[in-house]
């Protein structure tokens, strides 16, 4: 098996005037789960549906487990496990004739109750699809794209419009087939989805591939490590100058009613902070601190959050 | 479960004939169809309480008793020598609002210059039976006499009433109903909830998904065709003059061709209500043109041969000649043209238009 499990090269796509994609370039390794994280509208499901034979680029390359698309599409559809976003499989069959019914097109894979087994369906292989739950729903469509055991697996935005037990449960499942040597390329907006599944990941912004990296590197890549957000309840706005001035504070910024601070020392910026308001005789009303994640990684490199909230 | 087990389950092969691809798109088709309740009421039920309502509403009964009046008691004495007239002796006030109303079909009144008046409507059917009737009657009982002898013997012949009519009416809309709805809204609701386009993510022959739609119509058309046509038998013995092969023959390039014309319709559209509107369009005309309930010849001679190139006059003038005149497949090869005619040119078209998303 190559050591690529996929190769993306100057990649370009558009809608009529709207530019999905313009210009990517990536490269998954054979068993890694890389991920793509961005906003709504990054271009991460066109590029993905590419890399899925689905769509056909503009432009650019694209090579999945050494194939191309235009001469090996059968052999590819074989070896890779799909999963769209908002698909809606038959709710009047059960999960079992379901699983049944995508074993048929591939000549190797599971057999279908070992399948279901897989994704922790068992108690429900007789139900309708229409009587599982999201989550259900959701493992169904696992099921689906493990169906023909495949090298490589695409998740797009798997666990969107679950709830929270849901996805954990999701989770825990993905992480199983990443130790079962498969390759997986998902997109996702939730940077704790990314964080925790991926080995790489790389951000995503109108089309193109903006940071790529461990969740890890991207986070130290920005230099912050610490965001600290506070809310003053005082009459009179605060005078944010002297904070700026602090060499421990990055970068300051105002949202949601909170004022968001990028802080490299969190023990030496928070006592400055509080010292500055009392000096100004702001009352604090609110104060909570995190360690820099994706999230943040995204505002540094674009002034904007993930998901508009 | 390990992940090593994972992997070693993976090669486990199917085998047998319910493993084929084709095989288990015909069975999912099939069985989505039979889990929808509404679909089989439309399909199995309705056509069999639509020929049980017509069949009795329209049964041949036996010729009525005429109601007419008389104004004196000798006329009255004059008509009620015939059986089919049920006669009544009215003052002329009374004799002049039952006729007017519609209560009796004729009223007898002696003219003054001698002779008898007979008064009714001649739009009325029943009025104009009533003449014959009373006339003949008031003739014979002034002495005429028949110079020729006739004698009766009454027909009532399997093939020659209204439900032998309708029940290969019915059998064609439904033909036609079954094939295009069954294609356009499977088509447009696998578009419509992307399992189509997850579909062609797998490795699944695209024309196997076609073909798919093709066989689980074979199959439901068996139990179609057989639950009506043993209905029409059963409770009003319409005949089945043909050979079963034609029928055969005849139901499955129908069904085909309206099977065609449903992928056509349902070769673009996105939404069920879009595709819903264009099927009505499409069949309404044939509903009330083809002949379904009343013969398509009342409709004028001018566009009697665009009405005869309609796939559903098609089916069902050939199933009235096969199942009333028992006409071989020679008969009806003009009928079988125009439907292969259809089923090929809206396959082609139907192949080039289709969008798998």
């Amino acid at each position: 098996m190559p050591v690529r499990a996929l190769r993306v090269q100057n990649l370009r796509k558009s809608y009529r005037d709207v530019a999905a994609v313009s210009g990517l370039d990536l490269e998954v390794r054979t068993g890694e789960c890389f991920g793509l994280l961005g906003p709504n509208g990054a271009g991460k499901t066109t590029t993905i549906e590419i890399c899925e034979g689905l769509t056909t680029p503009d432009s650019g390359t694209v090579e999945v487990l050494g194939l191309n698309w235009k001469t090996s599409a059968n052999q590819l559809r074989q070896r890779l496990g799909i999963q769209l976003q908002e698909t809606q499989l038959s709710e009047k069959l059960t999960v079992l004739e379901t699983i049944r019914l995508f074993r048929s097109f591939f000549h190797r894979g599971p057999d279908p109750a070992a399948c279901i087994g897989l994704v922790q369906l068992e108690e429900k292989r007789n139900s309708r699809v229409g009587q599982l739950s999201g989550g259900q729903k959701q493992r169904l469509a696992l099921a689906c794209a493990l169906a023909g055991d495949p090298d490589l697996i695409f998740l797009d935005e798997p666990t969107t419009g679950l709830d929270p037990q849901a996805r954990r449960q999701l989770w825990d499942l993905i992480e199983q087939f990443k130790h079962s040597g498969r390759t997986i390329l998902l997109t996702t907006h939730y940077m704790d989805e990314a964080e925790r599944l991926c080995d790489r990941v790389a951000i995503m912004d109108r089309g193109r591939s903006i940071a790529l990296g461990t969740p890890r590197e991207l986070v130290v890549s920005i230099g912050i490590e610490h965001v600290v957000e506070f809310a003053s309840g005082g009459a009179r706005p605060l005078d944010t100058g002297p904070l700026l001035r602090l060499d421990c504070i990055r970068q300051l910024e105002h949202h949601n009613g909170f004022i968001r601070l990028q802080v490299a020392e969190l023990h030496r910026a928070v006592p400055a902070l509080l010292a500055e308001l009392d000096r100004q005789q702001m009352p604090l009303t609110g104060l909570r601190t995190h360690s820099a994640t994706l999230e943040d990684v995204f505002v540094a490199l674009t002034g904007r959050h993930l998901r508009d909230e | 479960m390990s992940n090593e087990a994972a992997r070693t389950l993976a090669n486990t092969p199917q085998a047998g004939f319910a493993a084929h691809p084709l095989a288990q798109l015909t069975i999912v088709r099939f069985k989505e169809f039979i889990r929808e309740p509404e679909a089989i009421f439309w399909v199995f039920v309705f056509p069999i309480l639509l020929a049980a309502g017509l069949g009795i509403a329209f049964r041949n009964r036996p010729a009525d008793v005429l109601r007419v009046a008389a104004s004196t008691p000798a006329l009255a004495q004059a008509l009620s020598g015939n059986k089919l007239l049920d006669v009544r002796t009215l003052p002329p006030a009374a004799a002049e609002s039952a006729l007017r109303e519609g209560r009796v079909a004729l009223l007898a009144q002696p003219a003054p210059e001698g002779g008898v008046i007979l008064r009714y409507d001649d739009n009325n059917p029943e009025g104009r039976t009533a003449r014959l009737l009373a006339g003949d009657s008031i003739q014979k009982a002034a002495g005429r006499g028949d110079p020729v002898p006739l004698t009766d013997r009454l027909v009532h012949e399997a093939g020659s009433r209204y439900i032998d009519f309708l029940i290969p009416g019915l059998l064609g809309m439904n033909l036609m109903g079954s094939a295009i709805w069954g294609m356009g809204f499977a088509i447009v609701d696998a578009r419509r909830k992307k399992l189509m386009k997850r579909l062609v993510a797998t490795p699944m022959p695209r024309h196997h998904y076609l073909l798919s739609f093709v066989l689980s119509r074979l199959l439901l058309l068996v139990v179609e065709v057989g639950v009506l046509l043993g209905f029409g038998a059963g409770a009003f013995g319409v005949p089945v003059r043909g050979s079963l092969s034609v029928l055969v023959l005849l139901c499955v390039l129908g069904s085909l061709s309206f099977g065609a014309i449903g992928l056509l319709i349902a070769s673009r559209v996105q939404t069920i209500e879009a595709v819903s509107g264009i099927m009505n369009v499409v069949m309404m005309p044939m509903w009330i043109l083809s002949g379904v309930f009343f013969s398509s010849q009342r409709f004028p001679d001018l566009v009697q041969p665009l009405i005869r190139l309609l796939p559903l006059t098609a089916v069902i003038d050939a199933l009235r000649a096969h199942m009333l005149r028992g006409a071989t497949l020679a008969e009806i090869a003009p009928q079988m043209a125009i439907l292969t005619g259809w089923m090929v040119l809206c396959f082609i078209a139907a192949l080039k238009l289709f969008r798998w998303r």
